[in-house]
């Protein structure tokens, strides 16, 4: 086999990441847990699968410490199927995701799933040549994120409950803070990036132990005054775009074709399904109307034909009976 | 005298807005009149001029043909010769007569006298740019290899016009084009230019 001209390969640049999360789009991404799971997600019409030892649904019921998966389990997956493989690694744990960039996943999801490893920061996902996912609730953490190096954003909702009422919220919240910002002029917006960029300045307070000047660097060797202006700049192409300026996807919640609909509905441009699927009486069947629901979801006659004998949906958890401190939706800022 | 034009977009999944976009582009500087559309069911498809199969994963686009029922027009239209079509990344591989590996998860539509290889250059951190040369153009273009496949093999009518050091990247045979790269995510309309003349060629 001849040698490419790596001289003249340009890897890993902000085109060829925010690319990959394009390639993606209307498409359905599955947690799977091991390589049967993964063949059965392939051959019903995934765009990609999330590699994990566990579920969401069995993270939350297992409790403990929950980390990156075991790198044998995730090339087994690797290894039994052609289309894109993804793992998590907790949020700020840049060692997990250097291993998991090593193996050559595809993507990384920096995941509220997994128990958070740094309570200051968020990866620098700039660093890595693999494109990163992360998860926000509202505007704010979506440009945070995107700043960091974020190639594709999706809605925590809530993990493990298929309950959709947190991937709507968040969804709701990103989509109206978006329409605000068109009433927004420059000075307005300078301030919301002010307000947005207060998170880091925190974690620099409460690390230095001194006040924090537009000089003082407060994430990575990125100074205050740089972090709100290039927020500002992500927040002005926002205002412009009447969206985000990445791939969107809806998170944490969705259990039927419906819910996939709906999320679609209000502006995702595609779902990822957890414990929607294999916690659900009959995965293959749950997958392909998933499947074929975001395809058609502004076609309420396929949705329809598509929810039919389904079998029994994930059980699922009322919000209000999870503890405050059990909320993975909380994890991040 | 130019003719208006109907272009459809497959839209079942993949990157199919950045395609009309750069589709309606290429038709503004041509200043021909035109519509682009997202074509996702029979009666869409029988209603365009001309087609372009998306980037996207391969498996999902192949399977949401055959579940759609769009795969008998696709196929009658292809064998009828009344539908230019390009195929980028995936579009490329669909095009296909022949999938280098040996898994049955992928139905290609037989368009093009070409064998394709699936991930040739292996996994996303392996994805990249590079400037290339594309026969016909006077610049080199700026393309965007992302997981993407490579073009093996060649037969009868179908020409190369594109090549890296590892094979072939863009081929045309008669009024099918397909490459390995993105020319939908650059600001570039050449590659989309260049269709609008094929599809001109054949109306």
């Amino acid at each position: 086999m001849k040698n490419l001209d790596i001289a003249k390969l340009r890897f890993g640049t902000t085109l060829i990441k925010k690319g990959f999360a394009k390639m993606q789009k209307g498409g359905v991404v599955m947690d799977v847990t091991n390589a049967e799971q993964a063949k059965i997600a392939e051959i019903s019409g995934a765009v990609a699968v999330m590699a994990l030892e566990r579920v969401p649904a069995d993270i939350r019921a297992h409790g403990g410490v929950a980390r990156m998966a075991d790198i044998s389990k995730i090339q087994e997956i690797m290894h039994e199927v052609s289309i894109p493989v993804m793992a998590k690694a907790r949020i700020g744990h840049f060692a997990e995701a250097q291993a998991l960039e090593s193996i050559g996943v595809d993507m990384i999801d920096e995941s509220e799933v997994l128990t958070p490893a740094d309570p200051y920061y968020h990866i620098d996902k700039r660093k890595f040549t693999v494109p990163f996912v992360c998860g926000c609730r509202n505007l704010g953490e979506a440009v945070r994120r995107i700043w960091e190096g974020a190639a594709m954003m999706r809605t925590k909702g809530e993990a493990g409950t298929g309950n959709i009422v947190e991937a709507i919220r968040h969804q709701r919240m990103v989509t109206s803070m978006i329409k605000t910002l068109k009433e927004m002029d420059s000075s307005e917006i300078e301030k919301l990036s002010e307000t947005y960029s207060q998170s880091y300045v925190n974690s620099a307070t409460t690390l230095t132990n001194k006040k924090i000047t537009k000089n003082t660097i407060v994430f990575e060797e990125y100074e205050y005054v740089t972090v709100i202006k290039e927020i500002t700049e992500i927040l002005k192409e926002i205002k412009k775009i009447q969206r985000l300026p990445v791939v969107n996807f809806a998170a944490g919640g969705i259990a039927t074709p419906a819910d996939a609909s709906i999320m679609m509905q209000l502006g995702s441009d595609g779902v990822f399904v957890g414990s929607g699927i294999f916690k659900s009486q009959d995965p293959e069947k749950r997958a392909r109307a998933i499947v074929k629901a975001v395809t058609h979801f502004d076609e309420p006659d396929i949705i329809a034909k598509v929810s039919k004998d389904l079998g029994d949906a994930m059980h699922g958890i009322e919000i209000g009976t999870i503890p405050p401190e059990q909320m993975l939706q909380e994890r991040g800022w | 005298m130019v003719k208006d034009i109907d272009v459809g977009v497959l839209g079942v999944q993949g990157a199919v807005s950045e395609h009309l976009e750069s589709m309606r582009k290429a038709l503004k500087e041509k200043n021909i009149c035109g519509n682009v559309s997202v074509v996702n069911n029979e009666k869409n498809l029988n209603a365009v001029d001309a087609l372009i199969l998306p980037g996207g994963e391969s498996t999902t686009i192949s399977r949401l043909i055959q579940e759609s029922n769009l795969r008998d027009v696709l196929c009658a239209r292809i064998k009828n010769h009344n539908l230019p079509i390009m195929g980028t990344c995936a579009g490329c591989v669909i095009l296909a007569s022949e999938i280098s590996d040996k898994r049955s998860d992928i139905f290609p539509l037989n368009a093009i006298s070409m064998q394709v290889a699936r991930n040739a250059f292996g996994r996303q951190k392996q994805s990249f740019e590079k400037q290339i040369e594309i026969k016909g153009f006077e610049n080199s273009f700026n393309a965007v290899f992302i997981r993407a496949p490579i073009i093996k093999k060649i037969w009868s009518g179908c020409n190369s016009l594109s090549e890296i050091e590892e094979g072939i990247i863009m081929v045309q045979e008669k009024e099918f084009l397909a490459m390995s790269f993105h020319p939908e995510l650059t600001n570039d309309t050449r590659v989309h230019c260049y269709f609008i003349d094929m599809i001109l060629d054949y109306m």
